[in-house]
């Protein structure tokens, strides 16, 4: 008995010691692209929508396995394994994209800043430039272990959303029925809701961020079982604040009257009917997504250009030591941050753009993933076995599909 | 390697070819027909460090190996002008060391820059010995330069993108001082790899490398370096999970001698970080000197002064003169360099004493060591915790503090630098 405790003990040890990587990259995949998606469709459609969230969950665990399991192998990021494997070309093709979809992300999580705070009746000017430079030092002055600590106290803030679709008193019945029960129908709206859910959910910056996070941390093959426990939690943990948001806007917002809402902000402003606080922490969960995307976006990026591209980078370095790096990380902040002070800028159409975009990126990357992860020189024991490649190419093709579906749609009709 | 001022001797004129302008180049019979574009080059190392020595050649049906012998002429425009048009099939040779393949888009390390790089091209000599033309590595380039001139390699004539780049600075590594990373040591071993000169680098720059490459490279180099070299980067490595992994990934007599190398309380804290059965297989593989001094270490909790607390010190009796001490510095002499303090113990071993190293200078050859000791002996026993550790050096600006047992034994020393690293790592 003292014996299994003990084992018991050991395995929380090991897996506290992994923990970060996963929890973080799932956390932020809830960014406030996310929230809007969840909570436009929790709106406008009700529990209907819920029933994705279970498959989106294996697809994103499927994905995110793959890269902890190539960075604990292999020890490299994953734009050095591109790199090496396939060339410069390549390598600076997707990082030219990268740096471009990831700045029209960093937009989106600057506006999702602004509009959280005007909840609060504070003004853009003050609240945007505030958080650029908040993130902009937070990560400059800090070292992996501390920033680190600081996102997963983020993560943790996301409970907020699980309280408040507490209080909207939803109907947890048909909540729970409807989560394990497909409904299609074939209205456009709502194929392009399902669409843009699966779509927000799979960013080609979770790939790179994740596998050099695991590498940051010093993850080996010895920890991996523990590291792949700590990814699958942390992509169910993403999908239960993604349910509670649904419901927690079902509950509010649809029960009343099924309605369109144009941003997250809105979405916040439809639950104080069921009291200031739900509105409150939900628009705290918003604010507090927003930063965190915020300071993890730039960060990423910067990283996974440098190796790629072989510039000196990390914020262990000084400015001069690595200047491509903090330039780069800089950049983004500063007009990401910027745009959204621009009077009359065309932020929602950067959005579309921004979606556009991903569905180029993502299918590329993927399909490199799983042809990096079947690699037995780099992967050795470790590759994929034969009936997780099947699911990985599924994965692929499916992702691929809805991607370009999403783009396209958005290209067409503008966001639903 | 041939020595540069040499080469330039018979060369009839100071040309340069870079690798991207190589591949794809042409390569043309005795009557000037073509018979493939070049894939790869590859050096041989075991038969020159620089000269390229096979072409990789694209045939019609199969890649062809060409012979640098083979070869008459090799230029810009016109490709590449056979002597001997007899070319063998291409096997996967051992022994070669491909430029495309193995050097391009790796990381190598930089030896006089002490970092690690990314491979973008690479700048070989064009040289003539009188029969042939040569091409020899040169220097590896990284940074943009490079970049620009591989990205637009095809899609702009060769002649543009080397008037294009020169508005770019620069930026390579003369092939000498450039280090090719092959975690396989067969491979190594075939290709003429060492790391001789990661030894001569400053302990803590070799571990800001390491600390750069991968898990298998890390273990690559601590596998050939000597041991001394070893253990001294080893403990400059900062993070004491990695410290342990690369420990772990040695076999276990190359780990013993690393660790025997290491002064015994940074080999328990490393030892401590590893399972119970690997550093058991260390420990066993250890000399019985040393061995002793780590596994009573081992004893101690890692946040007490036990733990902190290393047994390279100086001690003599109570009674001892100054001849004695200059005598038992003389025995100690690879303690000198980080040595401040000589201590003094009476008959049943308790620690009575310290002294200071620089009152040795002041003092007659007489007098007895006794009169020199500092007005009070701090000390502190082998379970204090770590933060009072760190708080008397802070209270009582000490460089080394003893450690006694229960029975006030002297048991150990611990020195600022202990103190530094914990407070760095809070």
């Amino acid at each position: 008995m003292r014996k299994a405790l003990e084992r018991y003990r050991a395995h929380i040890l090991v897996f506290l010691a992994v923990l970060g990587p996963g929890f973080i990259t799932a956390m932020v995949d809830n960014d406030s692209g996310g929230i809007y998606t969840y909570s436009a469709a929790g709106a406008k459609y009700g529990y209907l929508p819920l029933w994705t969230l279970l498959p989106i969950t294996v697809v994103l665990i499927i994905t995110q396995e793959m890269c902890s399991r190539m960075g604990a192998v292999t020890g490299k990021g994953l734009s050095d394994l591109i790199r090496e494997e396939f060339g410069l070309r390549i390598t600076f093709f997707l990082m030219a994209l990268l740096v471009l979809v990831n700045l029209t992300n960093v937009m989106t999580e600057f506006a999702g800043v602004a509009s959280s705070l005007e909840l609060f009746h504070i003004s853009k000017y003050i609240s945007v430039p505030l958080a650029a430079i908040g993130v902009w030092f937070l990560v400059v002055k800090g070292n992996y272990t501390g920033v680190e600590k600081v996102f997963l106290f983020a993560s943790v803030i996301y409970v907020t959303y699980i309280i408040s679709g507490f209080l909207v008193r939803p109907d947890w019945k048909s909540a729970a029925i409807n989560s394990v029960r497909p409904i299609l129908m074939l209205d456009s709206g709502y194929i392009y809701m399902l669409i843009g859910m699966v779509g927000t959910t799979i960013a080609p910056w979770m790939q790179f961020y994740l596998q050099s996070a695991v590498v940051e941390k010093g993850i080996t093959v010895k920890d991996y079982a523990a590291s792949r426990l700590e990814v699958t939690v942390g992509c169910i943990m993403t999908n239960v604040i993604a349910f509670f948001i649904i419901v927690a806007c079902a509950g509010a917002i649809w029960r009343v009257a099924p309605k369109d809402i144009k941003d997250a902000a809105d979405a916040a402003v439809g639950l104080k009917p069921f009291g200031e606080y739900a509105f409150l922490l939900f628009s705290a969960g918003l604010l507090n997504a927003s930063v965190f995307a915020a300071s993890i976006l730039p960060l990423s990026t910067a990283y996974s250009v440098c190796e790629g591209l072989g510039f000196e980078a990390g914020v262990n370095r000084r400015m001069r030591e690595a200047p491509v790096f903090y330039a780069l990380y800089t950049l983004l902040i500063v007009v990401g941050a910027g745009v959204v002070l621009i009077p009359n800028f065309p932020l929602v159409k950067m959005i579309l753009l921004s979606q556009v975009l991903n569905g180029v990126l993502l299918p590329l990357i993927l399909i490199f993933m799983v042809l990096l992860i079947n690699k037995r020189d780099l992967m050795g024991e470790w590759v994929n076995p034969r009936w997780f490649n099947w699911a990985a190419w599924a994965t692929v093709v499916i992702m691929i599909g809805l991607t370009l579906a999403l783009a396209g749609m958005s290209l067409r009709q503008g966001p639903g | 390697m041939l020595e540069l001022s040499a080469a330039v001797a018979f060369s009839m004129a100071d040309k340069h070819l870079f690798f991207t302008e190589l591949l794809s180049m042409p390569v043309l019979d005795l009557k000037g027909r073509r018979i493939g574009r070049v894939k790869d080059a590859a050096l041989v190392p075991r038969e020159h460090a620089a000269r390229i020595d096979r072409f990789l050649v694209g045939g019609p049906e199969t890649w062809l190996t060409l012979r640098f012998d083979q070869i008459r002429t090799i230029g810009l425009d016109r490709g590449i002008e056979l002597s001997d048009e007899q070319l063998l099939p291409y096997h996967d040779d051992e022994y070669m060391m491909r430029i495309g393949r193995d050097l391009l888009d790796q990381q190598i390390i930089d030896v006089t820059g002490r970092k690690v790089v990314r491979v973008t091209d690479v700048t070989m000599s064009l040289q003539n010995d009188g029969q042939r033309d040569i091409l020899m590595v040169l220097e590896v380039d990284i940074g943009v330069r490079s970049m620009f001139r591989r990205l637009f390699q095809g899609v702009l004539p060769r002649r543009a993108i080397r008037r294009l780049q020169r508005r770019i600075p620069p930026n390579s590594i003369r092939w000498d001082f450039a280090n090719v990373v092959e975690p396989d040591p067969l491979r190594r071993l075939r290709l003429n790899i060492s790391y001789d000169k990661l030894e001569d680098m400053h302990p803590a720059d070799l571990a800001d490398i390491v600390e750069d490459l991968a898990p298998a490279e890390r273990e690559a180099i601590f596998d050939s370096i000597d041991s001394e070299s070893a253990a001294d980067a080893l403990s400059e490595v900062e993070d004491p999970k990695m410290q342990a992994s690369i420990l772990e990934a040695l076999e276990p007599e190359k780990a013993a001698d690393i660790v025997e190398e290491m002064s015994p309380d940074e080999a328990a804290d490393i030892l401590s970080e590893l399972e119970d059965k690997t550093s058991e297989e260390i420990l066993e593989e250890m000399d019985s000197e040393p061995k002793v001094d780590v596994q009573e270490l081992l004893e101690f909790e890692d946040d007490t002064a036990g733990g902190l607390m290393n047994t390279e010190y100086v001690v003599l009796h109570d009674n001892a003169t100054l001849a004695d001490a200059m005598a038992a510095l003389k025995g100690n002499e690879e303690l000198l360099e980080s040595l401040n303090t000589l201590f003094l113990i009476d008959e049943e071993e308790h620690l009575t004493a310290a002294i200071p190293l620089a009152r040795l200078f002041l003092a007659g050859s007489t007098s007895r060591l006794k009169d020199l000791a500092a007005e009070t002996l701090i000390q502190v026993t082998v379970d204090e915790k770590q933060d009072r550790v760190s708080e008397y050096f802070d209270k009582y600006n000490l460089l080394t503090l003893p450690v006694v047992d229960d029975e006030g034994k002297l048991a150990g020393v611990i020195t600022a630098d202990d103190i530094i690293s914990i407070l760095r790592q809070k």
